[in-house]
């Protein structure tokens, strides 16, 4: 009977054991594939996640007189020429182009003949001036001189 | 935040194969697929292109070359410019991809598959020159509205693909007709699933050209798919935007293609010629039709010093719309003299065709190369950027380069 029992005893500790290495196995063997598929996790400083937060804070930060995350100019009327002319195109687009109050109204008018833009109310007014006023147009003429020009020795 | 709820699900599905649960979204995760929106936002990475091409718009993607990244005979896709309207279609389905011609002037509506173009009808491959409308628009004065593209929105890749003319002579045309209209699957900037991005076409005669194709491969491998993937419309010698990306649908019109883009000033220009900054009535402008001649000094790079007493080889691409190169010139003193570079002729029609020369330098000092083609309707491209209009289509004015020799 004791011998029974012994052996009993016996089996139930290799069953144990048998279910810890299991355990253990499994255990190491999801962290390694988590591992692998986002080793970002287990980096102590979690600069992922700081750096979402860091840009969602800093979305309207300011330097050197240029708002960061849009390019623009820093100047009256910037927020509402951010919350309207940003929602479907870049601030590029504005930025690269230069007109006068009409045509700005123009351009605003065709945006919203075409393209969805909605009333902007008294909005309109202060995106014009603030337009006008930062991006004015650049005399041109009918051609202008090579400029930028990044000289370079060529050896042939 | 997108990102990591994309990292977290495929760590849910890498948890629940470990587990042995059943599978919902692993078929769509684990095939190597990323949606767009949710890639690396680096567009030199996500469309393969060279570090010193220029990207000009975010939203929508625009980005173009420099003269010097255009020495290639055949662009590749590295140095291809992207022009969008909108936003790049996502998950394409190339299998189940369809084309359908309809229209006022089909006798009968069709659908094609994309294997059934490809099977059912002769293919062709074809070196196609595609400029945007707007190339140069940077140059003109009063400032022209739009994407300020400078001189590198131009490309000649190699296209292959079927006939336009073989589908619809299969779909059967009426008399009448008179346009095509091509419809795409990209998205509206605004997200309003009502309204096309770009929708635009060209006459019959152009439509039915030899190398007017529907392409679906670009320099022998599936087109990129910001460059048009599955299926692209390729009108070479036209503005770019004839040739229209990832195109499902083509209409046959018996009137000229009366969508957004072919209004206004969409691509159109002043019939006659205006002061700069002059309005125009709307029945004044004349859509584009084929692009002006123009030429391209791919190399040396714009800013060379060189030696007193050395020869400098130049050499690039020219191109004249529906036409053909006939001349190419160089000057090297501000347009006084002109003297004759080699051109040869296009690979086929509608290719640019590459000119090359060997300049010499009378003294040290100062010079800018420049480089004027004439076409074969003797036209000649000019010096100053030509006539004024609103949306600053056809800059042809000769290709500067500064050279210093010491």
């Amino acid at each position: 009977m004791s011998e029974k029992l012994e052996f009993y005893k016996q089996v139930k500790k290799v069953f144990r054991l048998l279910l810890l290495l299991f355990s253990l196995f499994l255990i190491t063997g999801s962290v390694l594939v988590y591992y692998m598929v986002n080793p970002a996790f287990f980096s102590l400083n979690e600069a992922a996640e700081v750096y979402i937060v860091v840009e969602e804070l800093d979305s309207d930060r300011i330097e050197n007189g240029i708002h960061i995350s849009t390019g623009f100019i820093d100047a009256d009327g910037l927020m509402t020429v951010v919350r309207n002319c940003t929602g479907c195109h870049s601030s590029k687009l504005v930025i690269q182009n230069r007109m006068d109050a009409i045509g700005w109204n123009e351009t605003i008018k065709w945006m919203q003949e075409t393209q969805n833009l909605a009333d902007l109310g008294k909005n309109q007014e202060t995106i014009v001036n603030y337009l006008v006023t930062n991006y004015p147009p650049i005399k041109k003429g009918r051609r202008t001189m090579l400029t930028n020009i990044d000289w370079y020795e060529l050896n042939e | 935040m997108k990102r990591r709820s994309f990292v977290k699900k495929a760590t849910l599905t890498s948890f629940a194969t470990l587990i042995g649960t059943e599978i919902i979204f692993g078929s769509n995760l684990l095939d190597g697929y990323v949606p767009l929106a949710l890639q690396d936002p680096d567009p030199f990475k996500m469309f393969n292109k060279h570090k010193e091409m220029i990207m000009l718009n975010d939203k929508p993607w625009n980005i173009e070359a420099q003269a010097h990244l255009l020495d290639d005979k055949i662009t590749p896709n590295s140095k291809m410019f992207v022009r969008n309207n909108g936003l790049v279609p996502e998950d394409i389905d190339a299998k189940n991809w369809v084309l359908k011609i309809d229209g006022e002037s089909v006798t009968k509506e069709k659908i094609y598959s994309l294997s059934e173009l490809k099977s059912n009808f002769k293919q062709y491959t074809y070196q196609l020159t595609i400029e945007c409308g707007g190339n140069g628009r940077s140059e003109f004065n009063p400032p022209a509205k739009g994407t300020q593209w400078k001189v590198g929105a131009v490309h000649c890749a190699s296209w292959t693909g079927v006939r336009l003319r073989d589908v619809l002579e299969d779909v059967g045309i009426k008399n009448d007709a008179v346009y095509i209209g091509y419809h795409a699957t990209d998205t509206h900037l605004s997200y309003d699933p009502k309204k096309e991005p770009i929708s635009r076409g060209c006459p019959m005669s152009k439509a039915l050209q030899d190398e007017t194709i529907l392409a679906f491969q670009m320099n022998d491998e599936d087109i990129p798919l910001v460059h048009g993937y599955p299926l692209r419309l390729i009108a070479g010698g036209w503005p770019a935007s004839v040739s229209g990306k990832w195109v499902n649908r083509i209409s046959i019109r018996n009137k000229i293609h009366d969508s957004d883009k072919m209004m206004g000033d969409s691509y159109r220009v002043p019939c006659k010629p205006v002061s700069p900054g002059e309005k125009v009535k709307d029945e004044d402008m004349c859509i584009i039709e084929s692009m002006p001649v123009k030429s391209l000094i791919t190399y040396p790079k714009s800013g060379a010093v060189l030696n007193k007493g050395k020869t400098l080889s130049i050499r690039g691409h020219a191109w004249a719309g529906e036409l053909e190169v006939e001349k190419m010139e160089y000057s090297i003193d501000f347009g006084s003299t002109w003297k004759t570079c080699e051109v040869e002729k296009p690979t086929n029609r509608l290719a640019w065709q590459h000119f090359s020369a060997t300049v010499d330098f009378p003294d040290s000092g100062y010079y800018e190369v420049w480089a004027r083609a004439t076409d074969t309707n003797g036209t000649k491209q000019t010096m100053l950027v030509p006539g004024w209009n609103q949306k600053g289509y056809l800059n042809n004015a000769c290709h500067r380069i500064a050279v210093k020799v010491k």
